[in-house]
């Protein structure tokens, strides 16, 4: 009787006896050990398996490309990184870097997350000490992957906290090579989530482990759980918006007990100050309105401690009624009255911009255009819920079915996870990173729970048989048994074939996410690649060859204007100072370069020298077909400079309400600096066979002006591939 | 209808003090560093009223680590009140020398 494991590409949940067979177990009494053992076994190298393929389903940009990192804002935490292992902690702690946001600097210190950096500095410097000796940047690219890994490992005792081992095995199994997962955490992509999504979901195993047994060493693991995340990521907010509201839906269903007030409170007070010592989060826990639901719970929880003492005290039902009223209409009034002083004095800030819109998605595009502008920001579509999920969103709803059979604290808090995250995630692509653990593990109780069934239900069929032969069976049990007979080849055949598919689709899943990592999620958009004309592959390493020119030619105290996304680029690789970069944190500096692109060359001429500039970047895609280049991005341009500076009109740009580049485009877009520095001597160009010169192939048009002329600029470099084109401002002419 | 209020108000106080007086001694220790906990903390907000919440730090960090404390005694109570049977400890902290200790061990 060992376990049940059948054989498969992927590892799926293997199935111990189920105890309801008794008979069997009295009789194989001495096999049982061998058993445990067995299954253990077997446990621990399913385990092992899923930690070693989360990690290699991560690797295939280093694979084909090599060790580098990917994006934008990595380079940032590359930096940062860097930084950190070169000075030590308290120059990195107290920084305050003047090579970004010219002329206004940035606290760096005080304005990021430092959980990621400290982390992947640890591993560098325990690596160091074990006489291995890696450059920061390899721990940077595999610190995703490596986490992910352990993900996993935290998954799996999640799903064994809410369901049984089994279940933990799937979600596992799952997780690691979920698309929704790897899209943020593949080899390369070195970014907050990396970790976040870690230090989430052992915030949320340890919470409800806490809940479970009551006692003060899980929750005191909870509130450290906490602390690492809110030095991880700035989307700690949800697990201080979801962990109070999972406690007021247990309180409102009447499941209040000690062990829920003990796990809360230590949770709620020491992760509130353990999270104060992150000084970009400083005193917004009492402060901002986002985080005054945790408060609010916490006080109602006393309330509710103190009432359940008294009437503990009291063995009078009517005398406590009376007590009751007066505390609960007292209680709600002083907390009315504290929330509309503290809201309405403006003590307690609203929630921001940022959070604001997950609750009103209208609410960027009207009034912050930077949030608007950022394609992660943008609502779902359905074909990347099916893109990331897969099988995983039909199997949600059934995961759904059997926590709601079996309810218990733990399945509250999972099916509450599941719902307002997926919330979320419709709200914004970029949020289903954070569904992805609660979908999986639902979906792995679905699975664990079906093939339960489905195998018991086939071994029955096989005890059927046997179990005429043991001792102590009733005779109802016996009538049971002679029906079950009668159906029995019906039943098992069906148990078989719903087998076969819950494997099929199993294996389908598996090949579905490898091909999405493989094509979809693996590009470091600093490195382009395209098929040749023979089928070879061509890569193009523009960027960095543009930032390598810049750090080799420009004199170090040069300050490049570019487009806010390539900020962060500049200065880890090109090292050189920026007017702006992807913090975004100042919008008026954002808008004033907005306004200097979309202006005529004279009037951004003046404001290039207001702002000390001497080499401007521009991004451009036409010779390539590249589309992700500054052109495309003009409009954003305009609308956040114009949100700023009404002199900047949208309509000026658009012809009929389009955007064109061609003969019929409007004069002002013509004669704008950022088509003149895109177009600038490409309509001396041919780019494609039998197309006139200057043809644009990102837009497929032939451009409108050719012939343009810079006085106030001069072309510095251009990149092999005309990808990144630099500019050098010319001093002003002398005056006779 | 106030006399009544007013009665029912004194019946309550009563029987609270009469089923309170019965709770053993080493929980009543309990409540009274609850107590004092607590009034630590109302004097410092009464402080800062009073004087102005410059530096911030120092007044929230006062604070908290009062209720903190508070807290993690009342989970200290509730988990040596003999009561409460609901409490499904793990191995490590059945007996009160562990609960003890992961109470120092939280302050």
């Amino acid at each position: 009787m060992a376990a049940n494991g059948s054989p498969k590409p992927e590892p799926m949940a293997a199935k111990k006896a189920s105890p309801d067979l008794l008979n069997s177990s009295f009789s194989f009494k001495s096999l049982k050990l061998k058993t445990k053992q067995q299954e253990l076994l077997l446990r621990v190298s399913i385990l092992g398996l899923v930690y070693v393929l989360a990690f290699i389903a991560r690797l295939f940009s280093v694979l084909r490309y090599e060790s580098m990192i990917h994006e934008f804002d990595p380079y940032f935490n590359y930096r940062t990184t860097l930084f950190l292992t070169e000075k030590g902690f308290y120059e990195f702690w107290n920084w305050f870097d003047s090579e970004s946001w010219y002329p206004l600097g940035r606290i760096i210190g005080g304005t990021l997350y430092p959980g990621l950096m400290v982390t992947a500095a640890l591993i560098y410097w325990t690596l160091r000490f074990l006489r291995f000796f890696v450059h920061i940047r390899e721990v940077c690219v595999l610190t995703a992957p490596f986490f992910a890994s352990n993900t996993t490992l935290v998954a799996y005792f999640f799903g064994k906290e809410i369901w049984d081992t089994g279940a933990g095995l799937v979600a596992a199994a799952l997780i690691a090579i979920c698309p929704g997962y790897i899209s943020r955490s593949v080899a390369g992509s070195y970014d907050n989530e990396a970790v976040a999504i870690f230090a989430l979901l052992l915030t949320f195993y340890l919470f409800v482990k806490a809940v479970k047994t009551g006692s003060l060493s899980w929750a005191l693991g909870s509130a450290f759980g906490y602390f690492y995340m809110v030095s991880a990521w700035g989307g700690y907010v949800f697990i201080i918006n979801l962990v109070p509201l999972y406690v007021l839906v247990l309180l409102i269903t009447g499941r209040y007990s000690m062990r829920l007030y003990v796990a809360y409170n230590c949770m709620y007070i020491l992760g509130m100050l353990l999270a104060m010592q992150i000084r970009f989060v400083g005193f917004q826990h009492v402060q901002s309105g986002e985080h005054m639901a945790a408060m609010g719970v916490f006080l109602l929880m006393q309330v509710f401690y103190f009432l359940d003492w008294v009437k503990h005290q009291l063995n009078d039902t009517k005398l406590f009624q009376t007590f009751l009223r007066i505390t609960v209409t007292s209680a709600i009034l002083v907390g009315g009255i504290a929330l509309g002083v503290g809201t309405a004095s403006g003590y307690i800030s609203p929630w921001t911009g940022r959070f604001y819109s997950l609750l009103d998605p209208t609410y960027a595009k009207d009034h912050i255009p930077i949030i608007a502008s950022v394609s992660e920001h943008q609502p779902t579509a359905w074909s990347s819920f099916m893109f990331d999920y897969h099988i995983l969103l039909f199997l949600f709803p059934a995961g759904l079915y059997f926590c709601f059979k079996r309810l218990s604290d733990a399945t509250i808090f999972i099916v509450m996870y599941g719902l307002t995250s997926l919330y979320f995630a419709g709200v914004m692509v970029r949020l289903i990173l954070v569904a992805t653990p609660a979908v999986c593990l639902i979906s792995a109780i679905a699975v664990s729970a079906t093939v339960k069934n489905l195998t018991s239900l086939l071994r029955t069929k096989q005890k059927v048989p046997q179990t005429g032969s043991a001792k102590g069976v009733g005779s109802s049990k016996s009538s049971s048994k002679v029906t079950l007979d009668q159906s029995q080849p019906f039943h098992k055949n069906g148990a078989i074939a719903l087998l076969v598919g819950v494997f099929y689709l199993l294996s389908r899943y598996a090949i579905h996410c490898t091909w999405v990592t493989s094509e979809a999620y693996s590009s470091p958009s600093i490195v382009l690649a395209a098929r040749g004309a023979h089928g070879n592959r061509i890569i193009f390493d523009d960027y960095r060859e543009a930032y390598y020119w810049l750090r080799q030619n420009t004199p170090t105290d040069a300050k490049v204007m570019s487009w806010w996304d390539y900020g962060y680029q500049i200065t880890a690789m090109g090292n050189r100072t920026v007017i702006v970069d992807n913090n975004t944190w100042n919008n008026t500096h954002i808008a004033t370069v907005g306004r200097a692109m979309s202006s005529y060359e004279d009037e951004a001429y003046d404001i290039m020298r207001s702002l000390d500039v001497n080499y401007v970047l521009v991004v451009f895609g036409g010779v390539t077909g590249y589309s992700s280049d500054d052109i495309n991005k003009f409009l954003w341009m305009v609308r956040i400079g114009g949100g700023v500076y009404p002199v900047i009109k949208e309509p000026d740009y658009l012809v009929n309400g389009e955007f064109r580049v061609d003969k019929g485009a409007s004069p002002k877009m013509l004669n704008c600096l950022m088509y003149k520095l895109c177009y600038y001597r490409f309509g001396e160009l041919v780019t494609e066979y039998g197309k006139p010169t200057g043809y644009d192939r990102a837009r497929g048009v032939e451009i409108g002006n050719k012939d343009i002329k810079l006085e106030h600029l001069e072309e510095a470099y251009t990149t092999s591939n005309w990808i990144v084109r630099i500019y050098r401002v010319k001093p002003p002419t002398n005056r006779l | 209808m106030v006399k009544s209020t007013s009665k029912d108000a004194q019946d309550l106080f009563r029987s609270l003090h009469s089923a309170y007086s019965a709770t053993p001694t080493n929980l009543k220790i309990i409540d009274l560093y609850v107590v004092f906990a607590v009034f630590t903390a109302l004097i410092q907000v009464a402080y800062m009223a009073l004087v102005g919440s410059f530096p911030f730090n120092s007044f929230l960090s006062g604070v908290l680590s009062c209720v903190g404390t508070a807290v993690l005694a009342v989970c200290l109570r509730i988990q040596v009140n003999k009561e409460n049977k609901e409490f499904k400890h793990k191995t490590v902290v059945t007996n009160l020398r562990g609960i003890v200790a992961m109470f120092v061990i939280a302050v």
